[in-house]
């Protein structure tokens, strides 16, 4: 059995992408020096190897980089809307034709697997700038009043877990509608953010339209509460979404926040069993579990459970954990040292908590951080793995016997922001659709994503949606 | 005539369609401008405000799963009650705001036809805040805008039933269940509403409506982690900054307060602004 899977490494060349040793900050079309002169070092989470050191930007640096933007505002907005177009076509182009680079800059920098980055993430930014390119000169009829305006100066914060993705669902709407942005990439993922610079700076964009400041938390806290800037987004964790809601309490800034997620992903008893395993694999092995939408409650019916898990382990056995690097890497690096701790504890509360865990036999490089597909079974609603977002490859399967009860555990949750449903009866899948307490409903498919589709969450999983026309509100003064 | 002597209404609350008086017991007296006594208006606590959010989230379910031309039909009847009782509320609004007769009437009037074009907006919300989505894929792929659920609203302070009105009737008309706080110094108009709700086969618990101090009933239902959303129009921006920071806890929806003409075509912003998108994908083959 194993042998029939054993694949000789197929590695995709790092040559493609030429990292300099040390990176500024990007205000106002330049790089510079940060006013602290801190630096950090970022590494490749698969093999702990520093790839570059970055700036660790301070509040002045912040300050600089919104005051470049303020700048930029001016006529950046009065721009006409064709011409702001034409810029972000520029750039889908560019990411287009840097496409295979950046993909290899993003494996390296996040560990997620070469396959992800060069078919999913990549593909998605080039369409994201190409989809808001578009809207820039027809904001008039998205639905928001005949001319709606932009807000001025946004501040952007993103995550680690899809820098280059992230990056674009925030950019390519703020520039479309005529903002000016300064944003802030992930402490552990700055790289494809700036070599994101770099193609600014080949599409002519003019300078302070898009400011990068790297830096850690304290960065982005600066940046949030910045008295200069009209809009925050950001996405990432619920407890720093709480906090920049209280930051921005009692000021005119617009927010909005795409946060965490607990989504339940439910088997009826007459789902393509096949089908169902692909997309529970899908659901919560996708970039290592480390997605906000990620399935990572598995609400099977009770009848079809025993022949659903086999299914499932038989498949997760197949799936191989190793260089991110290597074409055909299923499961890559745990993005941080920090991260791969806060798996540990969870998948280790659930076992002290009772659930029964089970992993398939797979060997972890050496070095890196790694950690194997994981399985919880007896896991009921109290248990921290099935309230907690784990934000990595652990899946915590629940059982239900009947449609109303999938509806109450699903619902079960301060979350809100994805689910899914398998079944190949159209009414139950349109009841069920129509009854889950989430933004994004996946039907008999999972982690499916386009630019011209809204994505964001119900409750406690944040404000706001981005993609699709929706996605303009959060850039327009509307 | 008027030698008879009248019969005063005793106000009460409205939570879970009935009508209590407040649990604590509590009155307070409402005056007109001019100082006269009008009313004993309950002064409802904290524990009035949870029960309300209660009696809101169970009529949640039901009320958004009606269908939008059911919702449409129960607001447009009352719309039809409220015009029937036309002259009660220009008299309230006249002694509320301190408005002669003619301009009292001009603001129920407004009310009253605010109230239809509101009922009309159930069933065509989601056409133009919906959409299909052309993903570059086998999918079929809908968005659809679905009510956010627990509304608590202040409401103005200054507009007693035009302002709150215009609050109340975009959050409840897309499914939401709302808990309201009504002006402080002018309840009497809005606790007559609840009159009316009751009245136009509008399910117990969709609007229940609380008099009493805004601060002490905005902080509890600011924190209350069962409500989702939160509209601080009858605010000021030292309790509206408090308010906003509370509501962070649970990340509800905050629609801040601002300076808005009631009389003013209201436009869609605060229909929309209590709905969540909600996208379904499904694969297309054979």
């Amino acid at each position: 059995m194993a042998n029939i899977f054993a694949y000789a490494p197929a590695p995709e060349s790092r040559a493609v992408v030429n990292l300099a040793p040390s990176y500024g900050l990007f205000i106002d079309g330049e790089f510079t020096e940060s006013a602290g002169g801190g630096l950090r070092k970022t590494v490749s989470p698969a093999t702990e190897e520093v790839l570059a050191e970055y700036a660790q930007g301070t509040a002045e640096d912040v300050d600089r980089a919104v005051r470049a933007a303020r700048k930029a505002f001016e006529k950046w907005s009065a721009l006409p809307g064709a011409e702001r177009a034409k810029y972000l076509f520029r750039i889908a182009r560019l990411i287009q034709e840097r496409s295979r680079e950046l993909a290899v800059l993003e494996t390296l920098d996040n560990g997620k697997p070469i396959r992800e980055s060069r078919d999913s993430d990549l593909p998605l930014v080039a369409a994201h700038f190409f989809y808001y390119a578009g809207w820039a000169d027809k904001l008039g009829h998205a639905g928001f009043g005949p001319d709606p305006k932009p807000l001025g100066v946004a501040g952007q914060v993103i995550p680690w877990n899809f820098p280059l993705l992230m990056l674009a669902w925030k950019i390519a709407p703020a520039l479309a509608c005529g903002n000016t942005v300064v944003l802030k990439p992930a402490e552990t993922t700055p790289l494809s953010a700036l070599f994101f610079a770099d193609i600014c700076r080949q599409a002519g964009l003019p300078k302070g339209v898009v400011n990068i400041v790297t830096g850690d938390g304290s960065t982005g806290a600066a940046l949030v509460a910045h008295p200069d800037i009209n809009k925050v987004a950001f996405t990432g964790s619920t407890g720093v979404g709480k906090a920049i809601a209280r930051t921005v309490a009692g000021t005119q800034k617009k927010v909005t926040l795409e946060l965490g997620g607990k989504a339940a992903n439910i088997v009826f008893d007459d789902a393509p069993v096949d089908q169902a395993v692909e997309g529970i694999v899908n659901g919560i092995f996708f970039n290592q579990g480390h997605v906000c939408c990620a399935g990572s409650r598995l609400l099977v019916q009770e009848s079809i459970q025993d022949e659903l898990l086999d299914a499932l382990k038989r498949r997760m056995a197949t799936l191989r954990v190793g260089d991110p690097l290597d074409k055909n890497t299923d499961i890559g690096a745990i993005n941080s040292a920090e991260q791969l701790a806060r798996i540990t504890e969870l998948a280790d509360a659930g076992e002290a908590e009772g659930a029964e865990r089970w992993s398939p036999a797979c060997e972890l490089p050496g070095s890196g951080y790694w950690f194997a597909p994981t399985l919880f079974t007896g896991v009921t609603q109290a248990h921290r793995i099935a309230r907690e977002e784990v934000f990595g490859p652990v899946l915590s399967v629940l059982t239900f016997r009947t449609p109303e009860e999938a509806v109450a555990k699903a619902n079960n949750t301060p979350y809100g922001l994805s689910a899914g449903i398998w079944t190949e009866k159209g009414s139950r899948m349109l009841w069920m659709a129509n009854k889950l307490r989430a933004g994004v409903i996946w039907s008999n498919t999972f982690n499916k994503f386009d630019p011209a589709s809204p994505f964001g969450g119900y409750k406690e999983s944040g404000h706001g949606r981005e993609g699709g026309r929706h996605g303009l509100e959060a850039y327009l003064n509307v | 005539m008027s030698d008879r002597l009248s019969v005063l209404k005793t106000y009460k609350l409205y939570a879970g369609g009935k009508f209590p008086r407040s649990e604590s017991g509590r009155v307070y007296e409402v005056s007109d401008s001019k100082g006269n006594w009008l009313a004993n208006a309950p002064l409802a606590s904290r524990k009035d405000a949870r029960d309300a959010v209660v009696a809101a989230r169970k009529a949640f379910g039901g009320w958004s799963g009606a269908t939008a031309y059911n919702r449409g039909q129960i607001l447009y009847r009352t719309a039809e009650m409220l015009e029937g009782r036309r002259d009660q509320f220009v008299a309230e609004v006249a002694d509320a705001e301190g408005l002669s007769k003619a301009k009292a009437a001009a603001q129920v009037d407004a009310a009253i036809d605010r109230w239809v074009w509101y009922a009309g907006w159930s069933d065509k919300v989601a056409q133009i805040a919906g959409s299909s989505n052309p993903v570059a894929g086998p999918y079929f792929n809908l968005s659809a805008p679905e009510p956010t659920g627990v509304v608590a609203v202040l409401a103005p302070q200054e507009s007693s039933f035009l302002g709150l009105v215009s609050v109340l009737a975009p959050v409840i008309v897309t499914g939401n269940t709302a808990v309201v706080v009504t002006s402080e110094r002018a309840p009497l108009p809005a606790l007559s509403l609840a009159e009316v709700l009751a009245t136009s086969d509008l399910p117990g618990g969709v609007v229940n409506l609380l008099s009493g101090r805004t601060a002490e009933l905005g902080a509890p239902l600011a924190a209350h982690q069962d409500v989702n959303a939160l509209d601080l129009a009858g605010a000021d921006a030292e309790l509206a900054k408090e308010l906003e920071t509370a509501a962070a806890d649970n990340l509800k929806r905050v629609l801040r307060p601002r300076a808005v003409d009631w009389t003013a075509d209201p436009g869609t912003d605060r229909l929309l602004a209590f709905l969540e998108t909600k996208t379904v994908w499904h694969p297309m083959g054979v």
